[in-house]
């Protein structure tokens, strides 16, 4: 099966969110899309769901407290107690007001980093990954429509996206 | 170009005629192109300062810190002094990039990434005053909680100080991954246009194959939005905890309850003043005049003046509470009639002329918008901020409860030289980064360019009329 792939280059944000809907008014799927920066409303028209990595934020926070709960309670209370300041260690209750801005540091240490390293895992960015970007104009001042060719037909495609203004369209070989 | 409106009476961000494409070559000239003379001169002269404070640490390290001018009476002094001015230094950045993201401020967008690397590098420099004056730096893991030789005694979760670790290292990895994450579509941006291999090579490592997807924004907006929600907090309770070393101890002067709001509006005002400083050499000698403007000093300004006058009036409330106890010992306190007659009252009165007096000149409109005056103030800032510190920490011990132990501080040339070095690391770090780092958040500015550019406004004004 030939793995063919259409490229149509724009060179304008407002030019592209336009050419999108009219692709989508024709039930034709959008592989992908490569922009410089990130335009505004891009993902509801090309039908991307919402991402959830925030979730994942709050879930990663509430184990960063949980880790510091446990952590301040096994260290100061658990394993060797200390009368510091004739500051109350017979609970990790009762300690606990001197350990809140621990218990904050760590919600936020986890939120943060394991959001952030999330996200490198699911978008595929990593030290020594090589870009996937098709032409190197896409993270300077033009925006990249890759649309699969082996459903729709080569000519119509084509000729619906100059329509919609492209200025440059390359059919490529996708290995 | 009606999704794009903002209302005509808002002043442009993006000075000139420029295009996408216009961007991208501003911010990729200073890293493509050659370095001038005066750029080695700046290098040279902090690498000189960094390498006679780097004397000054193995001095201190090797004989002890018996070569500081602390005594048995002031254990404190310029060291945390200048922790305390470092770290508060390092409070603007990820102010202006997780505050004013949340505000939706847009003029952010050109000094964010600067403010960012600022904030970086000034908390390299706070971190390293704690670990020096532990007099035995080989042992400063030691401040983790982690099993140790000892059997398992563990580090003191009750102690202000261990909360600073916390909080310190918990901003800098944030700030850190917050930047870098920022810096992933520029350094993709650099990749793709370089034509040197070696160049090619380095900024695709950096860029972690960034590729630009509609997917990857969409998770890239929604990282940064929740980053800038945590950041935000977090800026405000590290300054918090910093001024909780003093505020939880029992000295006359230290023991304030309004220490922690005081401190984090000393740290943004000193943080602003900083990136001022900064910003008002850069856009000169890296040609961004078109993208830091003087609206954006303007803004600044206002930032200033609004977290300076926090300042002025935590000083005028200490000043008029010790007074006001009638204990004699309110009166040896870094606020007081008794610092500004006593024997630091040079220290004392630098802090008000520097802190307070001078940063009122930006109530006329004129100064705030002038590049020149922003910048002797930013400075004069800067100068009255470290005072500050050293007031509250210098002035406070050299007359405690008991009249004998009375001392006085008196820098040595290692304390001075140490400063020194940090202000030189500081600045090859900054120095190095503007030549190497995009240094304006191009896919962000190019995002508002419609919105806010000059050319866009005029074309859609002129409409109106």
């Amino acid at each position: 099966m030939s793995n063919k792939v259409i490229h149509a280059l724009y060179n304008d944000d407002d030019i592209l969110m336009d050419a999108v809907k009219k692709v989508k008014e024709k039930h034709i799927h959008i592989d992908e899309i490569f922009t410089p920066f990130p335009v505004h409303g891009l993902d509801k028209a090309m039908g991307l769901a919402p991402t959830r990595l925030a979730v994942t934020a709050f879930m990663y926070g509430l184990v960063g407290l949980g880790f510091s709960i446990w952590m301040t309670n096994y260290m100061m209370i658990q394993d060797w107690p200390q009368d510091i300041g004739g500051k109350p260690n017979f609970s990790w209750f009762l300690n606990m007001p001197a350990f809140v801005p621990i218990m904050f540091e760590m919600t936020i240490f986890f939120a943060a980093h394991f959001m952030v390293i999330t996200f490198y895992m699911r978008s595929r960015i990593w030290p020594f990954k090589s870009a996937e970007n098709p032409d190197v104009r896409t993270t300077d001042d033009h925006f990249l429509m890759e649309i699969s060719i082996h459903n729709n037909n080569e000519e119509e495609l084509t000729s619906l996206l100059n329509e919609t203004g492209a200025v440059e369209i390359n059919v490529i070989e996708k290995h | 170009m009606s999704s794009h409106y903002e209302a005509p009476i808002r002043e442009p961000l993006v000075l000139g005629e420029k295009s996408y494409h216009d961007i991208t070559v501003d911010i990729a000239r200073p890293i493509e192109g050659k370095a001038n003379k005066n750029w080695y001169i700046a290098f040279t002269i902090s690498l000189i300062a960094f390498i006679w404070g780097i004397g000054c640490i193995s001095y201190t390290i090797g004989t002890g810190i018996g070569v500081w001018g602390l005594n048995k009476n002031i254990g404190w002094a310029w060291d945390i002094t200048n922790f305390v001015w470092w770290v508060g230094i390092g409070h603007a950045g990820t102010l202006i990039s997780a505050v004013l993201l949340l505000f939706r401020q847009r003029w952010r967008m050109a000094i964010n990434r600067s403010a960012e690397a600022m904030t970086i590098f000034a908390v390299f420099q706070a971190g390293l005053f704690p670990i020096i004056h532990m007099g035995r730096p080989w042992n400063g893991y030691w401040v983790m909680p982690i099993p140790n030789q000892f059997g398992t005694l563990w580090v003191n979760f009750n102690s202000p100080l261990l909360w600073d670790v916390f909080a310190i290292s918990t901003y800098l990895s944030v700030s850190l991954v917050f930047w870098w994450t920022g810096l992933l579509p520029d350094f993709a941006m650099l990749r793709d246009r370089a034509v040197k291999p070696f160049q090619k090579k380095i900024y695709a490592l950096l860029s972690f194959g960034w590729s630009g997807r509609a997917k990857d924004w969409q998770r890239f907006e929604e990282v940064s939005l929740v980053l800038a929600g945590l950041a935000t907090p977090l800026v405000l309770s590290v300054h918090t905890i910093v001024s909780m070393d003093f505020a939880t101890s029992i000295n006359p002067g230290w023991h304030s309850t309004i220490f922690p709001p005081y401190f984090v509006a000393g740290a943004i005002f000193s943080g602003f003043a900083m990136v001022q400083t900064l910003l008002g050499i850069m856009r000169k000698v890296t040609n961004l005049e078109n993208y830091i403007t003087r609206l954006h000093v303007e803004y600044m300004n206002m930032v200033i003046m609004f977290t300076g006058g926090i300042v002025a009036v935590a000083y005028a409330t200490e000043f008029f509470i010790a007074w006001y106890t009638g204990s004699p010992y309110e009166n040896f306190t870094y606020m007081s009639v008794g610092a500004a007659t006593g024997p630091y009252g040079w220290a004392f009165w630098s802090l008000i002329l520097f802190n307070i007096l001078i940063p009122q000149l930006l109530w006329i409109r004129k100064f705030r918008r002038s590049f020149i005056i922003s910048f002797l103030i930013s400075i004069a800032i800067n100068i009255g901020m470290w005072f500050e510190r050293f007031d509250i920490i210098a002035i406070v011990l050299s007359k405690g409860h008991l009249p004998s132990t009375w001392a006085r501080f008196e820098p040595t040339f290692v304390d001075i030289g140490i400063f020194i070095g940090t202000i030189g690391f500081f600045g090859v770090l900054f120095l190095l980064y503007a030549r190497t780092f995009p240094v304006i958040a191009q896919a962000e500015v190019k995002s508002i360019l419609k919105l806010s550019g000059e050319n866009y406004k005029k074309l859609r004004d002129g409409n109106h009329e």
